[in-house]
């Protein structure tokens, strides 16, 4: 892989993980703080999009989906997702941080196995043209 | 009960979306251009092809389940509580997209499976 597709690789790596975060952080925020109660009906739903906090998420949780497919049309689906789970460890930390969840001593250790399962998938190569078939892009 | 429901929902529609939407990217080539002009351009494709727009529909369908999910259950919990599909879908990528997946990948994603069962606790 040359450093040109390797760079723009990990920029959109960076993207997707922390408009991912950041957007779920704003949605549960909005959800939680103005937005009511969700039922079953579509209509609590659509009044709970117009709270601003929930608007904010959405806009990132579209910017998440549009870089993640972005990504996936140069890189592995099986390196795509477990490199961006490093983002439910950030979802995590701001979970506790910014929300002030608790979270027991077992979820931290699930954080760090996370984080080492993440490191050791993405020392791989993002490329998928170097698929068994042989297959091109 | 109803969280582990909301979950079970996220992870088959998240699943079959990666899925869906890795498939048709790759059909699509590697996106160079991110001019407005070409991100037009690109989008423009995208909205024409129906496995990418099935995609869409199962990536709604877990969205407004995740809304009702972080409203009865904690962050910490539902964000990594759905990284169930990581697992499921390195062994569907390796089996339905014939990807490479080598030894250290499913070691990751395993690692991976271990520290979402330990969050979940």
């Amino acid at each position: 892989m040359d450093s040109r597709l390797r760079w723009k690789t990990r920029a959109f790596v960076g993207i997707v993980i922390l408009s991912n975060a950041f957007g779920n952080l704003f949605l549960t925020w909005g959800l939680r703080h103005g937005a009511g109660a969700l039922s079953a009906s579509p209509l609590s739903f659509i009044r709970a999009i117009f709270n601003p906090w929930v608007t904010l998420g959405i806009c990132l949780l579209i910017t998440w989906l549009l870089s993640k497919m972005f990504l996936l049309s140069w890189a592995d689906l099986s390196y795509v997702l477990p490199v961006t789970a490093f983002g439910y460890v950030l979802n995590a930390a701001l979970g506790r941080l910014v929300l002030d969840e608790q979270i027991t001593p077992a979820r931290w250790g699930g954080t760090l196995l996370i984080v080492a399962g993440t490191v050791l998938v993405g020392a791989g190569n993002p490329s998928h043209k170097q698929k068994d078939d042989g297959g091109s892009s | 009960m109803k969280a582990w429901l909301l979950l079970a929902v996220i992870v088959a529609a998240t699943v079959t979306a990666d899925l869906l939407q890795s498939h048709e990217m790759k059909t699509h080539g590697e996106i160079d251009d991110f001019r407005p002009s070409g991100l037009r351009r690109v989008l423009t494709a995208m909205a024409r092809k129906k496995f990418l727009i099935l995609a869409v529909i199962c990536m709604a369908v877990s969205f407004f389940a995740f809304m009702a999910l972080v409203q009865i259950a904690d962050l910490s919990f539902a964000v990594p509580a759905s990284a169930a599909t990581v697992v499921i879908e390195t062994i569907l990528a390796r089996l339905v997209l014939k990807e490479r997946v080598d030894a250290r990948r499913w070691i990751g994603a395993a690692l991976v499976a271990w520290g979402v069962w330990l969050l979940a606790l």
